[in-house]
Formats: structure tokens, sequence, C-alpha cells
């Protein structure tokens, strides 16, 4: 008889072992959420399968056949489902992106405003945070979007500000008609930008040889400007504008904001702005005062001591909880359906109603957002692990 | 617990799951109905003269009598009846989930919704088309004048397809403004959002008579850009249950036919000597007994509804408020094109 395997084997594997137990409830728990997931979706698939119901995604690649409101790009009807979900996601992203970068100005200003030494500004930034963080959100959306029908004048009659109209059917503006000067502008654009920065590297150089602080971030952007306008010039200086004017029952021609993209973004900036300015303060008040006080013991005005001392050491600790304010606004943006903005998620709703494929829609609808959300969590993860304290 | 074990465990486990998976197969329909005592009807939320609440709870509208007639030919009583409202959106999934047992709510029968819902399309209750309304001070006349403009629509429905159509196929380049809600629609509507509204002429009529501070003041345009036959439907996979909804809807049809009214029903029943009648309403034949019904299942429902005729007048008919002409609805001896197969 051969002797038993090497007690010290035996007890590694045995139930007595913590690493071994360890492993078996991970196993175990692993295993129970995937019976759970297949089983939910068998379920599904198998009542779908006996009620008739048909499924799949090949839908897709069907002509969709219904119009979108607004979309960045041309849309006709007579294109494919998949084109469609594009045209709401890119809504979806265009009011998430300006929402994004408004709330950010917005949100940073209310929040430097409350250390302000003006008691107005302290009070109303205080004021402007209780208000808007405490309505809820679909609320205010609702609220722009009344404000924005109610009380603008009918399209026929259109408020004209300059070359602006704004009325019921929105804000409409002229757009420059496309000529070859403007990609010669936008080429003198691009040219500029590593002209910007060299100027900029030495500066930086002559500052930390000589001292004299110099400009870092207006003369560069001169620079990029300059660059830009020089080619439009060189381009022929097209200048050309497609301008909007009054038509029998509405304004014509020209760009348009309709009333719901502009209620979608107003709303939403101004909701999640409450939140950041919070975010903001905590993140100032987390600097010890020692910091406020050395700076200007070394003479630094109180701007200075804020953009170049207190916020640099703020902002470690307000990208996380910032993140989480983009992250809402992204999925806030879906309230769009209550005030007739196309975004992803009515694109969505109107195929589930012209298909019948509502799991396979709201299963797309998810993979989205989840998207997104990641992609902007791995963007801000990466911006945080950059402005961290680099340990020596 | 050895290794062994835990394999059983985790085998016994997927193996639970996998039977769990194929649940058993529910009960006919009408089983279920007659044990739960109550039918489960899927109605609109509120579009007056077709499924609206009053302020005391109580439902009304065509789509309300389909349900209440349903009722009374299963269940021999026409308050018997649970409604369910449902957005646009819901409504399918309703049904399909068994959540409610047949979708009274204003559903154009097409194609798609036949062949890939899971769902039966019983009997046309009502001709509809899809009309658009203006404000008269806009001075449009037609459709075809609303080149460019905006367009209110609610999603969730055959309208938006409709318009898509229909401007493309006359080059207008309309751009619709999509809400989920009925309210929020009609909202953007009235507040001078959009130029124009677009759903099926009787929903105009609806919302124009509810919800317009003069109602004088909205035109409903002459083209009718598509045609919206609207009735209940019921889940697939149970034929006997949708042939008594079918069958129902028929009977209030045959009924207006051969002039069996909710006044005269009981008279009819007991002394009519036409052998029509005598089939209609169970004197001479038993039709219920086919369909698994009482004797009296039609005279039931006549009698919590009246026929097709007086459900058509009572909720949008003339005299109504709706004022909506009888038009296509009217039976096809009158000039429209309701013909009901004979009940024998």
């Amino acid at each position: 008889m051969t002797p038993p395997p090497a007690s010290a084997k035996t007890t590694r594997w045995s139930w007595r072992s913590q690493a071994f137990r360890a492993l078996a409830y991970q196993v175990l728990a692993v295993g129970f959420i995937g019976i759970l997931v297949w089983y939910l979706a068998h379920n599904t698939a198998t009542n779908m399968r006996q009620r008739g119901i048909q499924s799949g995604f090949d839908f897709l690649l069907g002509t969709a056949g219904f119009d979108i409101g607004e979309s960045l790009f041309a849309f006709d009807s007579g294109e494919s489902y998949l084109q469609a979900y594009l045209v709401g996601v890119t809504n979806t992203l265009r009011v998430a992106l300006l929402g994004i970068f408004l709330t950010t100005v917005l949100g940073t200003l209310l929040g430097i405003g409350r250390f302000s030494r003006n008691a107005l500004v302290r009070g109303l930034c205080r004021v402007y945070v209780e208000i808007f963080r405490n309505i809820p959100v679909l609320l205010q959306l609702l609220m722009w979007y009344l404000l924005c029908t109610e009380l603008l004048p009918d399209m026929a009659n259109a408020w004209e500000l300059g070359p602006l109209f704004l009325s019921k059917g929105g804000l409409n503006f002229p757009i420059p008609v496309w000529a070859p000067g403007h990609a010669m502008a936008a080429w003198g654009l691009l040219l500029g930008l590593p002209l910007a920065w060299l100027w900029r590297s030495h500066a930086k150089n002559r500052f930390n040889a000589t001292g004299v602080p110099r400009s870092m971030v207006w003369a560069p952007l001169a620079v990029v400007l300059a660059c830009g306008l020089i080619a439009w010039l060189l381009g022929g200086a097209p200048s050309e504008t497609n301008r909007p004017f009054r038509g029998e029952f509405a304004i014509e021609n020209g760009g348009a904001l309709t009333p719901e993209f502009l209620a979608l973004l107003i709303g939403l900036t101004l909701y999640t702005a409450a939140f950041v300015a919070e975010v903001v303060r905590g993140g100032i008040q987390s600097v010890p005062q020692g910091q406020a006080e050395a700076a200007s013991a070394l003479g630094l005005s109180q701007s200075h001591s804020m953009r170049l001392v207190q916020l640099p050491q703020a902002l470690r600790v307000i990208i996380p909880p910032l993140t989480n304010q983009y992250l809402n606004l992204t999925k806030n943006s879906s309230l769009a359906v209550a005030i007739g903005y196309p975004d992803v998620v009515s694109i969505a709703n109107t195929a589930i109603n012209q298909t019948g494929r509502a799991v396979e829609c709201i299963a797309l609808i998810m993979v989205v957002y989840l998207t997104t959300s990641l992609l902007t969590a791995l963007l801000m993860n990466w911006y945080n692990a950059r402005s961290a304290i680099q340990e020596r | 617990m050895s290794f062994q074990k835990l394999k059983s465990v985790a085998f016994a486990t997927a193996v639970f799951g996998a039977v769990a998976a194929f649940p058993a197969h529910a009960g006919k329909t009408l089983d279920a109905i007659k044990a739960r005592g109550q039918v489960i009807c899927g109605v609109h939320t509120g579009l007056a003269g077709f499924s609206a609440a009053d302020s005391n709870g109580k439902w009304a509208g065509i789509d309300v009598d389909m349900c209440r007639a349903v009722a009374a030919s299963t269940l021999g009583d026409a308050e018997k009846v649970k409604y369910v409202p449902l957005t646009a959106q819901a409504r399918f999934t309703a049904l399909q989930s068994g959540e409610i047992d047949m979708l009274s709510r204003n559903t154009t029968f097409t194609l798609t919704r036949d062949a890939s819902l899971g769902l039966s399309q019983t009997a046309v209750v009502y001709y509809d088309g899809q009309g658009f309304m203006v404000p008269v001070k806009s001075k449009i006349k037609s459709a075809k004048q609303l080149k460019g403009q905006t367009v209110c629509v609610q999603s969730g429905t055959t309208t938006e397809k409709n318009l898509t159509d229909f401007s493309k196929a006359n080059n207008l380049n309309i751009k619709p403004v999509v809400f989920e809600k009925l309210d929020a629609v009609e909202g953007a509507y009235f507040s001078g959002r959009c130029l124009s509204y677009t759903t099926d002429a009787s929903g105009l009529a609806s919302v124009r008579n509810k919800s317009a501070k003069n109602p004088a003041d909205h035109l409903i345009l002459p083209e009718l850009i598509s045609k919206e036959p609207l009735g209940p439907l019921v889940r697939r996979g149970d034929d006997e249950w949708a042939a008594i909804v079918k069958w129902t809807i028929f009977g209030l049809l045959e009924a207006e036919e051969n002039g069996i009214t909710q006044a005269n029903v009981d008279d009819l029943k007991a002394n009519s000597k036409d052998p029509v009648v005598g089939r209609i309403l169970g004197s001479t034949e038993d039709t219920g007994k086919l369909l698994g019904l009482d004797k009296e299942w039609m005279a039931n429902a006549i009698k919590a509804t009246g026929n097709y005729g007086e459900i058509f007048e009572r909720n949008v008919g003339p005299k109504s408020s709706l004022q909506l002409p009888r038009g296509l609805n009217n039976l096809w001896s009158k000039g429209g094109i309701q013909y009901a197969p004979p009940i024998r």
C-alpha cells in the first residue's frame, strides 16, 4: 500500500485552512451570481419564446422609419436603427460634455465665492447652493422648459437681439457658411499649439532663471489665436454667414438651439453646480489655514494664494467627489424624455415601440450609460493620480 | 465539508435553477378570470370619450365599455372589471407579462404588432385616421403647408412613423418634438412650442375638447394621413379567450344591426320570434356554450352597455361633448364599414 500523501498537503486543502475557506467562499459566491444571472436570462428567453415574442439585435440594421427633431449630423428616416441610436448617443454626449464644462466653471466660482471677504457674495453663493441642490432635478428641468415655452414670444414674434432670435422655437443664431478658408483657419490653430508650447516652456525657463513672472496663459493663447487669424486671412478671409430671418410662421435658416436642449443644459448645469460648489468648498477647507497664512506671509495676493497654493492642494480632495458629480450629470440627462429632448433614452423609447424589442433596447441604454460612466471615471482617475501627492 | 460535498451542493443548486427556469404554463385566461371574479383590463390613462375616469373614479368611454361588455358576457356583471391605466409604452409589456387580460386602449392594429409581439388583435372597435391640429390664427388650412415646421407628437405610438412617412412623401421636412406623456405633448402644443399637434383624429377632438381654453381656436385639418383601426388586443396562445373578446364586440355590432338595444333587450329575449335575435340573446339557441360562456352572454353584455351604436353615441357621438361624426364607424348597411360576421 502506498502511504497517504504528505500530511502538510492534506491540511492545506482542509476546511480548517483559512486560505482554502476564503477561496471556497469566493468560488461559491461567484458561482451563485453566475447561476442567478444565467437563470434570469434563460427564464426571460424561454418565456419570450413561449409567448411568441421575437427577440435579437438584428433589428438594429433595419430601417428606422422615424425622424429625429435635432441631431449633430444629418439623419434621414431611411437610415438604420443603429444610426438613430448614434444620434441619440451624440445628443446625450453633447449635453453631458457641455454641462460638465459649464458646471465645473460655475461650481468652482460658487465654491470659491463662499470664502469671499464680501458678505454679499458669500451670502448669495450660499443661498444659491441651498436652493438649487434641494429641489429635485426633474422639477427644475420642467420649470426651465415651462419658462422657455410659456414666457418666450411665439416664433412669429421672436425677440430680435442683434443677429440672434429668441422665441418658443429656441435660440437662432448666424452660422458661418463653410469655405476652404475655415479649414485654413483650423489648420492655423493647430499649428499655433506647438508654437504656444515653445513660448510657454521658454517663459518658464526665464522665470526659473530670473524670477521675473511671465505670462503663462494669455501669451500662449494669443499665439494660438494669432496663428488661426493669419491662416484665416491667407485663406481669403471668408466671412459669409447664414443669418436667421423671420419666415412666415417661424425663424428660418441659421443655426438653432431648441428650447428642449437649452432647458436641459441650463437645468442640469445649475443643479449640479450647487453640488460641485460644495465639493470645492469642502476641498478648500481641507487645506490647513497655515498654508494661506504662509502664502500671505510670502506676499502673495489673495487670488494668487488661492490659485497657486490653496486650489492645487484642494484638488486632491476635490477630484474623487467631483467625478461622482460628473457621472450624476451624465445619468441625469436621461430625464430629457420628460421635456422632449431626443437623447438616447428617448430614441430607445421610440425604437421599443416600433420594434417591440424592449429587453434589447433597455440593455442598449444600459450599455451606453455604463460605457460613458466608466470612461469618465477612468479619465478622472487618471487625472486624480496625476494631481495626487508625488511621494518620493 | 469536503470538496466533493461542495461540488454536489453546487450541482444541486444548478439543477434547481434549471428546473425553476421553466415555470408551469398558466391556466387559461377565462379560468383565471372566473376564479378571480374580475376581468383585468388595460386602458388609457385619460382620453375623454375612449377611457377616462371621472371625479368619482368611475371609468367611461368606448374602450372602457368594451371591458364592461366582456366582463358582462364572461362573469354576468359589467362592474367586475379592474382598470389598469397604462402609458403608450407600458401597454404591450403589461399584456405580454400577464398583468392584464385584455388591452382596450385605442391601440392601432398593425402587422408588426400582430406578428412580433406575441399578441393577437381582436376586432376593430373604432376606425380612425391620423390628423393634425393647428391654431386657427396660424391660418394654415392644409397639412401640406407645414413645411419645415415643428409638430408635437407622443412617443410609443404609430403616429411618429406616420408623421415621418407623410413628411417624406410630401418633401415637407417636418421637425418632430417627441414627448413621453400625453400631458407634456398637450402642454407643449397649447403653449405654442409646436405649430401643430398630430395624433388620431378622435384623439385630437378629445384633447381639443378637454384641454383647449377655447376649442374654437383650434382647427383639425381635413387630411387624414393614415389608417388607424383601433381595438382590443389579447395575449397570443389563448385562442378561446381571443374568440370571446372578438365575438363580444361582433355581438354588439350584430345587436345594433338587429335592433336590439339596452332598453328592449329583456322584452326581445322573452317575446321575439326572430330566429337571429333568438340566437344572439340565447333564447332559442345556446351560442354561449360554444365559447365556454353562459347562454345569456350577449344579453348580459347588451344590458350593461347597450349595442355598438348606443356605445358610440353615448361616448363620442354627435350628442356627446366630442361630437365626432359616425362616418366610417357606421354599420355597413348605413354607409359605414362596421361589418360583423354573423352569430350562428
